[in-house]
């Protein structure tokens, strides 16, 4: 009875490493679940076609900067794809990538980008088509915390941006804006996902503020609910950005499959993937393909505006800076 | 008395005291005491002046402001209904008593995030209780109320299994005697049954507090989390964390932690005054 066991078992170790098995680690933003899902699959039978190798992609979700703490805290990442710049110069500054990680890939690496855009209720009751109408008393619009949320954070800056651009550059007058704004949050979820539960589920707020890329995403899922997506006249380049985490790729010899992934985001056949979930593609030819589905939209960017992250990091973003002005005097 | 003045010479149930005694001290140190040591070490490392500037900043003061009335608001609830609670499970037999105790153990099992969301959804505008209350203006997810509410659920079990024990020790016939001496059943009540499980109640009471303090699952899915209205301290702990400001979140944790030892220290005095109690009056 039991050398039939023995003889399977001994078997299934000695074929093991006959099937070579490559496995990869991307640590992600929160609301990318679904994304890579589609992806990760596209890529492994390109990969497996390519060099004959079996590959497995583990992914692992959350909050931006929660991600980036834990791989500073150990956690064996090969590459990341987040949605700040920021939280990608954190794991630069303690050493486990190179600081000009912008250089390794196109379009300062970021393959694909989307906006903070609006979804309204059915029928858009309350009128909502621009950044002044978030500002107004009988609006309550939905977004998550911008202390812990990077796609709240991009909320914040996107609606300063605007008020900057209708005030001629005055710093008060878009405070004001923005103070009146986050007043009319009726509450702030830790993260993109708990708060489109909130707008979503719950039926609380009249308008979501959220990556375009998940209002088209909600819009669908909810698809009963009518939600309508609104574009505002002017958003903020939210950029995707990928990075190798060279130390741990090096450690776990994947640097060569992690490169190769993230150059394939690049791709056309990944460009369309990521343009039928709504985000925004930097390949023209794709980019054309879906010009009827993305509204057109006046896009600035943190440099333009801000002058870079290390200007927000240090102006807006640290304790008692204009967020916090803004945020917690409401 | 004389059971419990002859300890570990006579008969030892588990081998040598000391080992016993050395393994649990060395688990002690390894998960609790070096873990909290490490925070305590985090936090005076800040300096007493940059430490009190975190923890007295208008936000911080708010946060435990709240945390602080949610808790009291959700132990006077669990005081009165953990209380009627154990009773009904001592003293009264129906069909289900058995599922009843063993549900009273559900807020201990379930993920605090899964009974956060599950009273979020009750709770909301369009949910079941919410649909009630909401035109009835007592909303209660993204409040205060909301806070206590996940704090209550989670706590309850603290005070309905400290005082069933007791309860169950207290025998019946006192209560009989003094019916026979005319008292009425009120009397009987607050004179015989809570005096003897008073001591177990309030640790109960208190450890169901300290629980409270640091409830964090629950309580972000259905507080509002406004800076200075509905934002918890553990929350603002975490948002620190968020901002990789390892000082700010070690010095609210600090404080925190403060509130629970104090309670926990109290809770345990409370019982072994109820312990004494108990021997006393048996």
């Amino acid at each position: 009875m039991k050398l039939p066991v023995l003889a399977t078992a001994l078997a299934l170790i000695l074929t093991g490493p006959a099937h070579a098995q490559d496995r990869l680690l991307n640590v992600s933003y929160d609301i990318a679940r679904e994304l890579f899902e589609a992806l990760n699959p596209a890529f492994a039978a390109q990969w497996e076609a390519e060099t004959g190798r079996s590959l497995t992609i583990d992914m692992s979700h959350g909050g931006s900067s929660r991600q980036a703490r834990a791989i500073l805290e150990g956690l064996p990442a090969d590459l990341v794809t987040f949605n700040q710049e920021t939280d990608i110069d954190v794991l630069a500054e303690s050493g486990l990538l190179p600081e000009d990680w912008r250089d390794a890939f196109p379009n300062g690496a970021s393959p694909y980008y989307s906006l903070p855009a609006f979804l309204v209720r059915e029928g858009n009751p309350k009128g909502i088509e621009d950044w002044d109408d978030l500002a107004r008393e009988d609006v309550a619009p939905v977004f998550p915390n911008p202390k812990t949320s990077g796609n709240a954070r991009y909320t914040y800056l996107a609606a300063y941006a605007y008020a900057l651009a209708q005030n001629d550059g005055d710093q008060a007058a878009a405070q004001d804006f923005v103070r009146s704004v986050f007043a009319n949050v009726p509450v702030f979820d830790t993260g993109g996902r708990a708060s489109t539960q909130t707008f979503a589920e719950r039926g609380i707020g009249d308008v979501l503020v959220t990556f375009e890329a998940e209002t088209g995403q909600i819009a669908a899922q909810y698809e009963a609910e009518g939600f309508e997506r609104v574009t505002p006249s002017m958003s903020l380049f939210a950029a995707f950005p990928v990075a190798v985490v060279a130390e741990n790729a090096e450690d776990n010899g994947t640097t060569e499959l992690a490169t190769a992934y993230l150059d394939w985001l690049y791709t056309p056949e990944a460009q369309r993937l990521l343009a039928e979930r709504d985000y925004r593609v930097t390949d023209e030819t794709v980019a054309a393909e879906f010009a009827d589905a993305q509204a057109p939209v006046e896009l600035v960017t943190v440099d333009e505006v801000f002058g870079g992250w290390d200007a927000v990091s240090a102006e807006h973003l640290a304790s008692g800076g204009i967020l916090d002005q803004v945020f917690v005097n409401r | 008395m004389s059971t419990a003045a002859a300890p570990f010479r006579a008969k030892r149930v588990l081998p040598g005291f000391t080992l016993s005694l050395g393994t649990t001290l060395l688990y002690l140190v390894l998960i609790v005491l070096i873990p909290i040591s490490a925070l305590i070490l985090k936090g005076a490392e800040i300096g007493p002046a940059a430490f009190w500037a975190i923890v007295s900043s208008e936000r911080a003061v708010a946060a435990f402001r709240i945390t602080l009335t949610a808790a009291a608001i959700a132990t006077a609830f669990n005081a009165v209904y953990g209380l009627l609670m154990a009773w009904v499970l001592v003293r009264h037999d129906f069909p289900g008593k058995r599922l009843l105790d063993a549900l009273m153990d559900v807020p201990f099992a379930l993920p605090t995030a899964v009974a956060g969301l599950s009273l979020t959804a009750l709770f909301s505008a369009n949910g079941w209780f919410g649909q009630v209350l909401h035109p009835a203006g007592i909303p209660v997810v993204y409040t205060i109320w909301g806070i206590a509410l996940a704090m209550a659920f989670t706590s309850i079990p603290f005070v309905v299994r400290t005082v069933q024990p007791v309860l169950e020790d207290l025998d019946p016939s006192l209560e009989q005697a003094a019916e026979t001496l005319g008292a009425t059943p009120w009397q009987v009540f607050a004179r015989v049954v809570f005096p003897a499980i008073l001591p177990a109640w309030l640790a109960g009471c208190t450890t169901a507090f300290a629980r409270s303090l640091g409830e964090f699952g629950a309580i972000v899915f259905i507080a509002g989390n406004l800076p200075g209205q509905t934002e918890i301290a553990a929350l603002l702990a975490y948002i620190r964390l968020e901002e990789y400001d390892y000082n700010g979140a070690a010095a609210i944790a600090l404080v925190l932690l403060g509130f629970a030892l104090v309670l926990l220290v109290l809770s345990n005095i409370l019982q072994s005054w109820a312990a004494r109690h108990r021997e006393a009056t048996r």
